[in-house]
């Protein structure tokens, strides 16, 4: 940090400072870039923050922590709000008493992502404040707000975040901690918590109620910016995109929504006709520009092509130019691949030989999809391996099932693909079906997280483990096996033929740390053993 | 506005060490007193992909990115990275290769990052102590001389008449 107090923070960093200093007693998330650090962040600084097996579950016990009065941050990329809907929707019901900040990291232009939704949808679809903050000043101001927000209202908040606002390092004015003192408490309220139909329909009114208080109260206008510019052109924009339309058009004026669901109708509607021609800039889905339309306020669009990839200055230039003609490619960068070393370049090998039809899955693994393996037939979603591995089994010609094999990580398959092994379990095909569980001992993709296969923490620290081979024992899968793929030896070829062959339901468990993280575990494997030895009881 | 920014994008592939070369001019920019954005794409990169990384600072910076065809210097540390890379320069603006230093003055060839940033800073309005203190503070004490050594190499490969007359 420089003297003056100045900081240069990414995104992410800035959400863990404010989090701290909102003090915040648990954070919870799983990893998936771009929200990955904020955690990590957290918990360097001295916070609490926890892996969860995924984001519904995080989200779920982030609930509990504002049900007992605490303040709660869960974090999660925009898929993951997918996983995490369910308990969101119902939580906008029952409402907090400690703030609940959910960060929603989306990813416009797919840096790292298997789609790129827009989740400010979700803001509207379950009824619930969000924020979206522009740089890491935003980020940390904002976060502070949202737990007040959170608090005030007795609501659960999404922070709307995007690739480029989570990964840009940009400077940051730091302020003072200013935590709740308010211990936590239960406190029962069974009509407010306990979401039975009788309960749930006042519930739902009570929370319309509230969207219709903050968007007409003065809450939301600090969030939004007004700034002044010439009457020819005026800008509405939120997030990362009123930085580059600032850039794109510096005469114009601009109005900047922080707050941006509920909106702000009436100043929106004002700033409107206060200039001859309104443009909204925004990246992604047309979310602010078909609300304001259907508020009867009439504005400009960008056009449909601008709707793909994230947005940037000349892009910006280019939407207020009303600019159609096809724009430049970039040329390609070099893609990532398995690394030279990984020891699961031989199951994509063995895989590819024997033309497996391979239902894959989200991680490094998926790379097993470019050359020379090309080697994965399908890559949905986290956990979705299992399920359409299987669903291909039941259908196809017998010669074509008996070649379905499902491939997923170790994080992966604690993450969603347990649900998809019990399926297996309950339903299964009239060949069996082949699940390769690559465990490399850890979540490698988003730069090697723990999860609960691990046995270790998101410090880093010992807990109980999840043993995944006893896991799928424990089901009633009969032919388990676990085995260290090591290439020259034939051994997991003749394994996967074996399986293959059965016609039964088989786990291969192909178990050996990936290579990145080697160092690592060998040092936290030092470091547990002499704690052992230390806690010896003395003689 | 562009026209008081000063636009760097440092290219390579994972692992070359392009994100630290950033995080270092972007702290030396802030050291100075100016306004700094940085930006990059992780993720899919730490698998051994292409890396890149932008740095804008000025008076005041709004957007991270550089657009295409606006960066003033395009560091690359990887020669198959300039080809995809070039469309981000300007006309006229400057690329930086590894070219611009004799990898056989480099005490260690991993400070190639920071030989081509000391070639960068010829060229930028920043001044040498704080270069130098930022080096200082962005290793560890062992890789400290090492890094001291490639950046003045670098610093001193650029053409006298080029370079910059710092503040």
């Amino acid at each position: 940090m420089s003297p003056n107090g100045r900081q240069l923070l990414s995104g992410d960093n800035a959400i863990a400072l404010a989090a701290l200093h909102a003090g915040v007693a648990l954070g919870t998330g799983y990893p998936g870039t771009p929200s990955t650090e904020i955690l990590e962040s957290f918990s360097e600084i001295g916070g609490k923050a926890q892996w969860s097996p995924n984001e519904k579950v995080a989200l779920e016990v982030g609930i509990g922590v504002a049900f007992g009065g605490a303040r709660s941050l869960v974090t999660m990329k925009h898929v993951g709000l997918n996983v995490a809907a369910d308990p969101l929707f119902t939580a906008a019901y029952t409402g907090v008493s400690g703030g609940l900040v959910i960060v929603s990291a989306d990813d416009p232009g797919m840096a790292s992502s298997q789609n790129e939704q827009d989740n400010r949808r979700y803001a509207v679809a379950a009824g619930v404040p969000m924020l979206e903050p522009s740089d890491s000043q935003e980020a940390y101001d904002f976060t502070l707000a949202a737990f007040e927000i959170s608090e005030r209202w007795k609501m659960p908040v999404i922070l709307r975040v995007t690739t480029r606002v989570c990964h840009s390092y940009t400077v940051v004015r730091r302020g003072e901690p200013n935590g709740t003192a308010r211990p936590p408490d239960f406190v029962r309220d069974i009509r407010g918590r306990v979401m039975i139909p009788a309960n749930a329909r006042p519930a739902h009114k009570r929370l319309r109620q509230k969207l219709a208080d903050i968007q007409d109260g003065g809450d939301t206008a600090k969030f939004n910016r007004l700034v002044p510019g010439g009457k020819e052109l005026g800008i509405i924009t939120s997030g990362i995109s009123f930085m580059h339309a600032r850039e794109a058009a510096p005469d114009a004026s601009v109005l900047k929504l922080g707050f941006t669901h509920p909106l702000p109708m009436r100043q929106i509607a004002e700033f409107v006709k206060s200039v001859e021609r309104c443009v909204v800039v925004e990246e992604g889905d047309p979310y602010l520009v078909d609300a304001i339309r259907a508020a009867g306020i009439i504005v400009e669009g960008k056009p449909e092509m601008y709707r793909f990839g994230e947005l940037d200055v000349s892009r910006v230039r280019r939407i207020l130019d009303r600019n159609l003609s096809p724009e430049a490619m970039k040329p390609p960068g070099k893609p990532p691949q398995l690394c030279d070393a990984c020891q699961y370049r031989l199951v994509f090998t063995a895989l590819r030989e024997r033309n497996c039809i391979v239902a894959g899955d989200i991680g490094c693994y998926t790379l097993g999809v470019l050359p020379p393996f090309e080697a994965i037939d399908s890559c949905v979603c986290m956990g979705a391996s299992l399920g359409v591995g299987l669903g291909l089994r039941h259908v196809l010609p017998p010669e074509q099932a008996r070649r379905v094999v499902s491939v997923i990580g170790d994080s992966t398959f604690v993450h969603s693909g347990i649900s998809g092994l019990v399926e297996m379990v309950y339903n299964p095909p009239p060949d069996g079906h082949v699940l390769i569980i690559l465990d490399n001992a850890t979540t490698a993709m988003t730069g090697h997280q723990e999860h609960p296969g691990t046995g270790r923490k998101l410090d880093h620290e010992p807990t109980n483990k999840l043993v995944l081979e006893d896991l799928a024992r424990s089901l009633g899968i009969k032919s388990v096996h676990v085995i260290e793929p090591r290439a020259g030896t034939g051994d997991f070829e003749k394994l996967l033929d074996d399986c293959l062959a059965s016609h039964e339901l088989c786990v291969i468990i192909a178990r050996r740390p990936c290579i990145l993280i080697v160092k690592r575990l060998r040092g936290l494997e030092q470091a547990e053993q002499e704690r052992k030895e230390c806690s010896c009881p003395p003689n | 506005m562009s026209a008081q920014l000063t636009n760097v994008v440092v290219a390579g592939i994972g692992g070359q060490g392009v994100l630290t070369a950033s995080d270092i001019l972007a702290d030396v920019a802030m050291r100075a007193g100016f306004d700094v954005k940085k930006s990059e794409i992780k993720g899919m990169s730490q698998r051994g992909g292409s890396v890149s990384s932008e740095v804008r600072f000025g008076e005041a910076v709004f957007s991270p990115m550089v657009s295409p065809g606006e960066a003033d210097f395009l560091l690359v540390l990887e020669p198959t990275q300039v080809e995809p890379n070039l469309y981000i320069l300007k006309p006229g603006g400057r690329l930086i290769t590894p070219d611009a230093v004799d990898a056989g003055k480099l005490a260690n060839r991993k400070s190639l990052n920071v030989a081509l940033l000391g070639a960068l800073s010829a060229h930028l309005p920043l001044p040498e102590a704080q270069w130098l203190e930022a080096l200082r503070e962005a290793f560890p004490p062992d890789f400290s001389e090492h890094n001291r050594q490639a950046f003045l190499t670098g610093r001193a490969s650029q053409a006298r008449s080029e370079r910059v007359e710092c503040l």
